[in-house]
């Protein structure tokens, strides 16, 4: 079961990963198949866990003010300011549809 | 939690929108027969000999939790802070952080849980969503917990909307965001409602989107997707056991009760649902249930209402109207909390027994209700005396006054004798007219008659 077009381009737009050449996708696709051999543990009756913490008890804290108001400290690793923001890149752009950006995907 | 929606418009005509683009905006015109089905739910007619349509709206409702830290972090919780000064190491993603549960917000959850007569999940688990923006450095993560009913404080709605025929699958849903009040939840679902079938019979598709409700407008649109597709990875959040509530039964026997959420415990301390609370004011007090509604949706109203009963003779049935229809229409008039009323329940209460005692009438004590508005400390029986509004008790006066009456109006003494009635009530407002205000009109009644049937 070969991996299709739409969802390497779906791949490539979700993890902004390039898949460069068919060794790429080759890689990907032997990474499945991998992963898929768990599905011949057989697990009927077998109850899934949830987390290895599982017998550990949750713990409660006090609904009390202990922590915060650090915000110079927070600040000093900060690369560029501004008053108290950090300042970041700009907002996520979107991958162009796969006709209008160069992909090897594009001649799949 | 899926309900049947009832919206109706009619078709949409297309509006410039401000920042361009056309949006579709309701034009009143021919609307949708809507009959119900045996469910009791909405069936919209489609186009003539189109299948009807039956709506579905989910809403997701959205509270923020009353308490002093965080959910996961000891941080402060405050509206409209500094940028970053409530912001923990935690909060910050800094490495090495854990995220520790808030005892309060499991009592908070549990308590609104039962107060909406859920069943409280004993065990819930916590799962990670990741969100990826170019502008943090790091794919960001919320810890949501799955399985658990609502909590209390501030109040947000999604509304979910899809449509399908009677008898098929349910249609791809939309998600409706930017819903401000119950209005607008009631206009958006309405409107995207009517937009979906549209769009179906004209033969287009729904796409599984988030739209936004512009509230100028009236119409939903896309929202700017910013990422484009989202993939949230959702994985169970390894820094959190699973959270385990116990009840009088299961509470084991040596644990430290701080770590303990017992849900019997809360329940026993739940205070009076509104619902018990209305039934029990209706059954104290005999007012209607739809008085009740109004004392308890009014912060302090129901307070004020029983403290003016304490303190008059009136009858309760009597003084609901004062509060609902006088007090409580000033204070909406000029933006009033009832705690910041200048009346208080003792100076409605004295005023509600002059009348109560015959001492003035009906229209002389909504006039010194106005003054008692003005706040300048008089008590009603000084205003009453300044602006003499005292009914006349002096029973030879009033029969002297109706007398005059009878003996200037010849014609409608004569209609009256010959059966009229209703004349009778011209008569009464002569003297009221003569008396400015000032008399009893019941006594102003028997006196009359006693005199015509001589």
């Amino acid at each position: 079961q070969k991996v299709t077009v739409e969802v390497l381009d779906h791949l490539e737009r979700l993890a902004l990963v390039d898949f460069r050449d068919s060794e790429g996708v080759e890689r990907l696709q032997k990474a499945i198949q991998f992963a898929d051999q768990l599905h011949e543990v057989n697990t009927d009756g077998v109850e899934p866990m949830d987390s290895v913490l599982e017998d550990r008890c949750l713990y409660l804290r006090e609904d009390d003010v202990t922590e915060g108001n650090c915000t110079k400290e927070l600040l000093k690793n900060a690369r560029e300011k501004v008053e108290e923001y950090f300042v970041a890149p700009p907002g996520n752009i979107p991958l162009p549809k796969l006709e209008e950006r160069e992909t090897f995907l594009q001649g799949s | 939690m899926a309900a049947a929606a009832r919206g109706f418009g009619g078709v949409w005509c297309w509006v410039w929108q401000r920042g361009g683009g056309w949006c579709p905006a309701p034009a009143p015109r021919r609307q949708r027969a809507v009959s119900c089905n045996a469910r009791g739910g909405a069936v919209l007619a489609g186009k003539s000999g189109l299948a009807p349509w039956v709506p579905v709206v989910g809403l997701e409702i959205h509270a923020q939790i009353s308490s002093n830290s965080k959910l996961f972090s000891g941080s402060q919780v405050q509206f409209a802070a500094p940028p970053n000064s409530l912001v923990s190491f935690f909060d910050a993603s800094l490495p090495g952080t854990l995220p520790v549960l808030n005892r309060r917000c499991v009592e908070a959850a549990v308590m609104t849980g039962l107060a909406l007569n859920c069943s409280i999940n004993k065990k819930s688990l916590f799962d990670r969503k990741h969100y990826f923006y170019a502008d943090l450095p790091f794919p960001g993560q919320t810890i949501l917990l799955m399985k658990f009913p609502f909590t209390e404080g501030k109040l947000r709605v999604d509304a979910n909307v899809s449509v399908h025929h009677p008898g098929e699958p349910y249609g791809v849903r939309t998600e409706v965001k930017n819903i401000n009040s119950i209005r607008f939840l009631a206009k958006a679902v309405d409107y995207e409602i009517q937009r979906q079938i549209e769009e179906l019979e004209n033969g287009g598709t729904i796409l599984n989107e988030t739209r936004a409700f512009d509230s100028k407008l009236g119409c939903t649109v896309p929202m700017r997707d910013k990422e484009g597709k989202q993939d949230y990875r959702f994985m169970p959040e390894p820094n959190l056991p699973p959270l385990i509530l116990y009840d009088a039964k299961s509470l084991p026997a040596n644990m430290n009760h701080q770590q303990v959420v017992n849900i019997d415990w809360i329940h026993e301390r739940l205070p009076d649902l509104p619902s018990v609370k209305r039934a029990k004011l209706v059954e104290q007090y005999g007012i209607l249930p739809e008085h009740s509604f109004t004392l308890l949706n009014e912060d302090g109203l129901t307070e004020f209402f029983e403290n003016v009963v304490k303190q008059t003779q009136m009858k309760p049935k009597k003084v609901i109207g004062w509060i609902l229809n006088d007090l409580l229409s000033y204070l909406k008039q000029h933006s009033l909390t009832v705690k910041e009323s200048p009346v208080s329940p003792f100076l409605l209460a004295d005023l509600l027994n002059l009348l109560e005692k015959k001492e003035i009438s009906s229209t002389a004590a909504k006039q010194v209700l106005a003054e008692l508005w003005k706040g300048e400390g008089k008590a009603p029986l000084e205003i009453v005396k300044e602006k003499e509004l005292e009914l006349i008790q002096d029973q030879k006066e009033l029969e002297q006054i109706c007398q005059a009456v009878i003996d200037g109006q010849e014609n409608e003494v004569m209609a009256i004798k010959a059966g009229n009635q209703k004349v009778l009530n011209k008569l009464i407002g002569l003297v009221q007219r003569e008396t400015q205000g000032r008399s009893n009109p019941v006594l102003v009644k028997q006196l009359l008659e006693k005199k015509l049937s001589e």
